[in-house]
């Protein structure tokens, strides 16, 4: 025991009062070097100690200013300079959206450097051997007892002087704590070095495994392969190496049927419309007219849309003409086209077309109705409301 | 030293004061009125200015003596009479409103009927914004103010004579009725007496943001006072700077929350950039108003930030002294920002400037004549209440 260090004397008491009294005494009598341990912080305590303010503050400070500098610069040179780019309209450095990140970059980087030379200044991080630690009296001292250590290293120090002032202050359990003596660890040690050899291996090998192995095991095949040729992919199977074939020959594809008197004038033999026109008949042909008619016919068919004088006029569906057509011809027309009118076969099915063709009739019948069936359609609407 | 060589002994206040108070108020009236008669309409604007800024700082002080109450405050229970002094203007706010209430045709827009009728927002607005329901606002939300004054300031008072315990409950349990009602009736007024001048824009944020700005000015407005009766030595002789230094922390924190409030909604409004939020800023925006707004982010904001940040700022008597007065300034402007770029008058000049700010001076008067008066009745320390001795004794 004897090559142990005195580190310094303990003392407990058991009211915050007296601890602060304490405290207080203990600075009067001249010790530089002594703490204070108390399960949480007391009022009244720095001044007792006569504490200077902490100096933590100022690195707190620092790191802030340069947190907030760091954020506004560095996205001032990212958003406006490196690449900028312009969001919801806002100028390119765009302050009020940059000052809650570089609110909170300040925060960050203050609060961290805070803690970090908290631990490492004051703390003296890695510093986990304290010769307090592990004692009766820390164990007091952090749940419900108040504490002083007068050090040994202290230049008024001496053994019987503290005794007899923590006597006098009427404090408890009197402890000297001893300095445990630790043996400086040796770094070079073949135990040691086999142990980090060990370990450098083992980690290298372990992550070589994981990222050209492990990584690359499919647990399941999903739909990801299937046993077909893939679209522009190579076959095996053809002598050309081509994945993707042409369809056979006159092969006609689901729902289009081409039209037999392509580039004549008129059909051969009159077509008649499939379609019986319905409701659902009328209203998928209102749809595809505005879609696809209206742009140059107009809205109703009568060839006002806005080209009017900016191309050749399109011409009115409720002319003489139109209407002495027959279905077939008005067919013809959509599927082949007509002078500068394009052909709208890929764009129109052909139960669409019919659905048009009907549709037109409609509207060429409400244009030119006569008085008499004006008044018949009105009856029947007065008639379908009274119901 | 022994305990009993500091125990309070009650002073008057020096009569120079009250002279002060009478020369503020006789000067300010005068000036006011003198506005009054040369545009009138501007003067009612200036007239609702010093109106808001004593409005904020009487029930921002009611405020602060109820928080004291409810949190348990021990620190503030010796200088807890400063802010009770300041809220005793709350009464007299039912006497001060008269004349708006008697003038709402001439600065809200929305009073005029055949403005409204013809205003699809306005008419939609209208259940809300009319006379009738903005005058019985108004009498609830200073009647509550009042009421609950003289509940706290009886019973405080009753203690400094019967030293009873109880009272102190009874006065927690009355801020735990005001405090929610305190939150309806001043984010009520913000909205009917500046957020209403434009009845057209609207922010969810404004009550808040008066909330703020008033707690500010009432805990300078404190901060002030203290420092000055400590200085004269008419508080408690055990005062020292760490209760000082809590007044400026608590001046600190409002000062960011002020700043946090504002931003948050100047942001939201600046990035949706939508048209009917936007012009409130943009008329803020025209001319000489731009140097306004922006100088209101450093006179508001930066300035007290950075005089209040260090430790040792917030115990020195000449910079809190100083930054409280600064941030009195600040209030005055922020409300000006907020208020007086809706006054639509032709007769802009020199000579307005000079008429400015009569109201308000005779409010500082007033101020200044409401405490002497109070000082002169009652104790500047509550010396019947059981926290004060723990109060005397706080320390950091």
């Amino acid at each position: 025991m004897s090559e142990r260090k005195l580190f310094g004397i303990t003392v407990l008491f058991h009211t915050p009062d007296e601890i602060i009294h304490a405290a207080s005494k203990v600075r009067e009598a001249g010790y530089k070097n002594y703490d204070v341990h108390t399960p949480y912080p007391l009022h009244g305590m720095d001044a007792a100690m006569n504490l200077k303010p902490s100096k933590l503050g100022y690195i707190t400070l620092a790191f802030g200013l340069f947190g907030a500098a760091f954020a506004l610069l560095f996205m001032y040179w990212a958003m406006s300079i490196d690449y900028p780019m312009i969001i919801g309209g806002k100028p390119f450095f765009a302050l009020p959206a940059f000052i809650p990140i570089t609110f909170e970059v300040t925060v960050l980087l203050a609060t961290l450097a805070t803690v970090i030379s908290m631990l490492a200044f004051f703390f003296k991080f890695p510093f986990n051997s304290h010769p307090l630690h592990d004692t009766p009296y820390m164990k007091a001292v952090s749940s419900d007892k108040y504490g002083i250590c007068i050090e040994a290293d202290d230049v008024l120090f001496d053994l019987e002087k503290v005794k007899a002032l923590y006597k006098e202050l009427n404090g408890q359990n009197i402890t000297e704590i001893y300095s445990s003596v630790v043996e400086p660890f040796k770094i070079f040690e073949p135990k040691f070095l086999t142990l980090l050899t060990l370990v450098a291996l083992l980690t290298s090998g372990a992550t070589y495994i994981t990222l050209n192995k492990l990584l690359y095991i499919t647990p399941f095949d999903w739909l990801m392969n299937q046993s077909r040729v893939n679209v522009q992919s190579k076959s095996t199977f053809y002598a050309d190496g081509f994945g993707m074939r042409k369809p056979v020959e006159g092969s006609v594809a689901r729902n289009f049927i081409p039209y037999e008197y392509m580039g004549l004038i008129a059909p051969v033999v009159p077509l008649s419309n499939t379609l019986i026109p319905s409701n659902d008949i009328l209203s998928l042909g209102k749809k595809r007219f505005l879609t696809f008619c209206s742009p140059c016919h107009g809205n109703y068919g009568d060839g006002d849309s806005r080209l009017n004088n900016q191309f050749p006029n399109p011409p009115s569906l409720h002319s003489e003409k139109v209407r002495g057509w027959q279905d077939g011809n008005i067919y013809h027309v959509i599927v082949n086209g007509q002078n500068v009118m394009p052909s709208y076969a890929s764009q129109l099915s052909r139960d669409e077309r019919w659905a048009v063709i009907h549709y037109i009739r409609v509207l060429q019948k409400a244009k030119n109705a006569s008085p008499s069936e004006i008044i018949e359609a009105k009856k029947e609407i007065l008639s379908n409301v009274a119901k | 030293m022994s305990q009993n060589d500091l125990v309070y002994q009650k002073k008057n206040l020096p009569d120079s004061l009250k002279r002060l108070g009478y020369l503020l108020l006789v000067i300010g009236l005068a000036l006011g009125v003198a506005g009054f008669l040369f545009d009138a309409q501007r003067a009612l604007f200036n007239y609702l200015l010093a109106f808001i800024f004593i409005m904020s700082i009487a029930v921002g002080s009611l405020f602060l003596v109820a928080l004291e109450y409810i949190a348990g405050a021990e620190w503030s229970t010796p200088i807890r009479r400063v802010p009770e002094f300041l809220a005793s203007f709350s009464p007299i706010l039912i006497i001060l409103v008269i004349p708006l209430l008697l003038n709402v045709h001439s600065i809200f827009e929305w009073s005029h009927k055949d403005i409204v009728a013809g205003d699809k927002i306005l008419t939609g607005k209208s259940p809300y914004l009319n006379t009738t329901f903005f005058i019985g606002r108004t009498l609830f939300s200073i009647g509550v103010w009042s009421l609950f004054y003289f509940l706290f300031v009886r019973n405080s008072r009753k203690q400094d004579v019967t030293k009873d315990q109880l009272l102190t409950k009874k006065n927690i349990k009355l801020s735990a009725i005001f405090i929610p009602l305190f939150a309806i009736t001043i984010t009520i007024s913000a909205i009917d007496w500046m957020m209403s001048l434009e009845p057209h824009w609207f922010s969810t944020i404004f009550g808040v943001y008066f909330f703020a700005g008033s707690v500010v000015a009432a805990l300078a407005a404190v901060t002030l006072a203290t420092v000055l009766l400590k200085e004269k030595g008419f508080l408690h002789p055990k005062m020292n700077n760490e209760h000082l230094f809590s007044l400026g922390a608590l001046q600190f924190t409002f000062i960011n929350f002020w700043a946090y409030i504002a931003f948050s909604q100047f942001m939201l409004i600046w990035y949706a950039n939508l048209p009917e939020e936007t012009y409130w800023f943009i008329g803020r925006w025209g001319g000489i108003w731009s140097y306004v707004s922006i100088g209101l982010i450093f006179v508001h904001f930066i300035v007290p930030y950075a005089v209040l940040l260090s430790q040792p700022a917030k115990m020195d008597q000449k910079k809190l002294k100083f930054i409280s007065i600064w941030i009195l300034c600040a209030r005055v402007i922020d409300l000006y920002w907020l208020i007086m770029p809706q006054v639509h008058s032709a007769k802009a000049g020199v000579l307005t400037i000079f008429f400015e700010f009569g109201f308000l001076i005779a409010a500082v008067g007033g101020f200044l004549l409401v405490f002497y008066f109070n000082a002169k009745k009652h104790n500047l320390v509550p010396v019947g209440d059981p926290k004060l001795e723990k109060g005397l004794n706080f320390r950091l």
